[in-house]
Formats: structure tokens, sequence, C-alpha cells
């Protein structure tokens, strides 16, 4: 290596490193933008992303009729079995069909990755805009997702 | 005036007037002690809650927001966390090294306080190679890590504990040699004298480039001699999860962060004395009446101002620089930092021999 090469690349090392350094004091003398997201505090006016993904939950109308039934593609699709879907069969008209009993659902193995509401066929589960989870206990955690008593929306195969 | 040597003076008259010699010295090394455990746990508590919200700022975020006013007794908080932790030890760790690495640390940065004047008068060892001790002394901070890297019986703690140690042993050459480059003009190893020799006009801006050379190297490899970011390969979060301290919990861990952060201050105590005339004020040459009015500021202030204005320096590194991998590290202070420093200690030489120096 050349000695006019060698003091090129010392030169240089220190021009780049100088302009890194002018960018950050710029920005730690002028913090007037903050480009975090900050805890929402203010309750009264929230206004979470629309894709904000809080926990799974199943919608139900108002005469206790959900979406879902029971194909159990959220649970293969689950990368670390956080749902568990219990079927059972009714018989109606003579005929046997297939519809959930539990939607079992694990807050606390989770990872929010929203692959569940990606696979299901029928829209039946989404993700809720909550947060603040934490309990103090640990089987508060471990929800069932359809509400007692509710059944099938009719049309929804 | 008030001043720090004044308050020490009065103590010493009114302990020598009460009691006899020995005990005057006994109940002085007690104080002087406790003083040092106090400024180690400001230290901490203060540099802490810099170092975050100089990197928040420099990130364009917040940073803590939540304890106390503006969010500034975080460390508060984060150190009694700590304090009521768990500190584990691993069944497969060296029980007594694993134990003993931590104190080790905090024992030498502790020995690295004597020799610093914090103000006129003010210090606590005045001894006649003040600065040789401390790069001395310095080199002991790598066998508490080793100890820690060794005794974790875990890899990554001994790969980070070995990466510490080759690069602590190497850019210990660059950082004496800066130093030994302000020594040449001072002539002198003591603290108290080269500080006097800079009664008109800081080394920084007498010594010409070679001054100003000889300070930078001296900040990169003091950054480096720290382990802090960009040379934080002996931690590497990102590789070796924490380094030397991963199999650490508790008061432990929080031992050798705090022994971090207060070599941060030593190391820059030093710089600030050496090249920026640690507690003298800014005097320019005879200009009898600029440097009247800048002795109206108490010495310890601009001793702790000038630490402080370094410490910002080396945080700014940190917040701006990638890092760097091994070898890029070694290249850098084998092949760039060394050979640069080594001719630029001959060009001092000369100037030195020449009186070329204000």
């Amino acid at each position: 290596m050349s000695v006019g090469k060698y003091i090129k690349d010392v030169w240089g090392a220190v021009r780049s490193l100088g302009r890194g350094m002018k960018r950050t004091l710029y920005y730690f003398t002028h913090h007037k933008e903050i480009i975090t997201q900050q805890y929402p505090d203010n309750r009264e006016t929230l206004n979470l992303p629309e894709r904000f993904k809080g926990e799974v939950v199943m919608p139900h109308d108002e005469k206790n009729e959900h979406r879902c039934t029971g194909c159990q593609a959220c649970e293969l699709a689950c990368p670390n079995g956080t749902i568990k879907v219990v079927t059972r069969f009714d018989m109606i008209d003579g005929k046997k069909k297939k519809a959930i009993d539990k939607l079992v659902y694990h807050l606390e193995l989770c990872t929010m990755c929203n692959l569940c509401i990606e696979a299901c066929p029928s829209d039946a589960i989404k993700m809720a805009q909550t947060f603040e989870h934490s309990v103090f206990d640990r089987n508060k955690l471990t929800k069932i997702l359809n509400n007692p008593g509710s059944k099938i929306m009719d049309g929804v195969e | 005036m008030w001043s720090f040597s004044n308050i020490s003076d009065n103590i010493h008259d009114w302990l020598s007037a009460n009691f006899n010699a020995t005990w005057t010295l006994i109940i002085e090394m007690v104080i002087a002690g406790t003083l040092v455990i106090g400024l180690f746990a400001m230290l901490g508590l203060i540099l802490v809650i810099m170092e975050r919200k100089v990197s928040a700022w420099m990130q364009i975020r917040l940073g803590p927001n939540r304890v106390g006013p503006k969010g500034m007794l975080q460390s508060m908080a984060d150190t009694i966390k700590l304090m009521v932790k768990e500190g584990m030890t691993p069944n497969g760790a060296d029980k007594i090294m694993f134990n003993l690495a931590p104190f080790v640390a905090m024992i030498v940065a502790m020995l690295l306080l004597a020799p610093i004047a914090f103000a006129e008068n003010f210090q606590l060892w005045d001894l006649n190679i003040g600065v040789l001790y401390i790069t001395a002394v310095s080199s002991i901070m790598v066998i508490s890590i080793l100890m820690a890297g060794w005794a974790s019986n875990n890899k990554y703690s001994l790969l980070g504990a070995m990466r510490s140690g080759a690069q602590i042993v190497s850019y210990e050459l660059s950082a004496g040699l800066s130093i030994l480059a302000i020594i040449v003009l001072t002539g002198s190893l003591q603290v108290s004298e080269i500080i006097e020799s800079q009664r008109n006009g800081w080394w920084l801006f007498k010594g010409h480039i070679p001054a100003i050379i000889a300070f930078v190297i001296f900040i990169i490899a003091v950054t480096a001699e720290t382990n802090r970011a960009p040379f934080d390969l002996a931690e590497a979060e990102s590789e070796l999860t924490a380094g030397f301290h991963t199999e650490y919990s508790g008061m432990k861990f929080a031992l050798f962060f705090l022994a971090e952060y207060v070599n941060v201050f030593i190391v820059c105590g030093l710089g600030a004395t050496i090249f920026l005339g640690g507690w003298m004020p800014l005097h320019i040459g005879n200009w009898t009446g600029f440097n009247n009015a800048m002795d109206y500021i108490p010495s310890s202030l601009w001793f702790f101002g000038k630490t402080f204005f370094l410490i910002f320096v080396i945080m700014w590194f940190r917040w701006s620089f990638p890092r760097l991998r091994i070898d890029q590290l070694l290249n850098l202070e084998w092949k760039y930092l060394l050979p640069i420093s080594m001719v630029n200690l001959l060009l001092v030489t000369l100037m030195a021999i020449m009186g070329w120096h204000f």
C-alpha cells in the first residue's frame, strides 16, 4: 500500500465519521420531532393504527351467532399451538353437522403473528385493538373465544 | 472563596487539633473512602441517565420519561431493582473466581481514582508517577474481565473475555503513546505538575497539530479500552449475548456495569487532565484580564465540566458509529493508530527539542 493511499484512507475515514457525527449532533440539538410511537396514555382520544394486533377475538352478532365452522385451519396455521379447536357434531335434520364446542386461545403463547386470521376461510376471528393484558393469575390468559350457547350463523359453510 | 481544598484543610485542621496523628490519618482515610464510594454511586446514577437521554435524543426518541420529573429518577429505580434481584451463581461456575471478578473490577476502578486531581489542591494521592500509575493499574481491569469470562464456564463469556483481552492489550499501546506525546512536552509524570505546566494554555492548543492528533488517538483508544461501542466486541450483544457478564445477575452484574461507567469517567478525567488542563481554567498566554476573569469559575467546575464534555464525546461516538468486526478492530489499531501515534511521538519529540511549542 502506498503512503499516498494510506493517508487518503485515513482522511476519508475521518471525513465520513465526521459527517456522521455532525448528523447525530444535529438530532441531539434539534429534538422536536419524535419518530417513536408513545405509550397510549390518552384513553379518551385513543387512536390506534388499524392493523394493530392486540389479541385474537371472535366477533358475535346480536343473536349470539359467530361465523366459525370448526374447520381447524387456524389451529393448523398457528406456529406455536396457541389455538385449540374442540369440535362436536350437531344433529340437524337427521344429518350430522360439524360445529365448534370450544375455541381455546392461549394468550400467553400468542406471538400476534396474524397467521390464524389469514388462514380463516370464513373470517370468524379477528385481531382486537386491546392492550395491557397483564393479570395476576396465569389461568386468566387461557380464553374461550366463542360465547356460551352461541351457534354458527346461517349461510356460513 | 469556596473551594474543595478549603473544606479539606479545615477538616484536617479540626481533626489534628482533636486527635493524635495516627487517628487523624485513619479518620481521613475513612472519610476519603466513603467519599470515593459516594462518588461512584453518584457517577453510576448520573452517567446512566445521561447515556440514556443522549442516546434517545440522538436517535430522535424521548428516552426515559416516566419515573420522576422528565424521567430523571429512572436510574434510581433501576438501582433499586438490581439490588433486590437475586445474585445467581451458575452450578458449573468456578464459585470463588466468579464471585470475586466484579469486586476486582470495582477495586481497579477505585485504585484508578487515587491520582486524579478533582480541584485545585484536592487530590487523594499526588504521587510522582501518577500517569504511569494510571496506565499500569488500568491494565489490571482486563484480569477481572478474563476472570469473569473464564469462571462463568460458558463459551460466550469466554469468547467475550478473550476478545476483550486482545482489545485492551492492543489499544493500551496507542493510548500510552498518545499520553507520552504530552509527557514529552511536560517532562513530568506527576499529575499536579502536568496541570501546573498548562497555566498559560492547555496542551491541546499549545502543542500544535501533533497534540490534536494525540488527543484524537487518545479518545479513540480509551473508547476501545473501556469496551464501549463502536468497540464493544467484548459484550457484542448481537453475537455473544452479553460477553463476559452473560452469567451475572443482580448486584454482581451492576458492579460490572458501574465499573464500566466509572472507568469511562476516569479515562475522561485523565484525558481532561493531560490535554485540557485538568482543573486549570482556560488561560490564554499573557492575557491577564481574561485569565483573571476565568479564575472566578471554581476549579472543580472546570474539571467536571471538561470531564463530562469528554464523556459526552464518547457517548456521541457510541450512538453515531457502526460497530467494528474483530479483524477490523485489530487492523485499526495495528495498521493505523499505532504507526500514526509513533510518527506523532517523533514529531512531538522534535518539537520539544527545538522548543517550537508555546
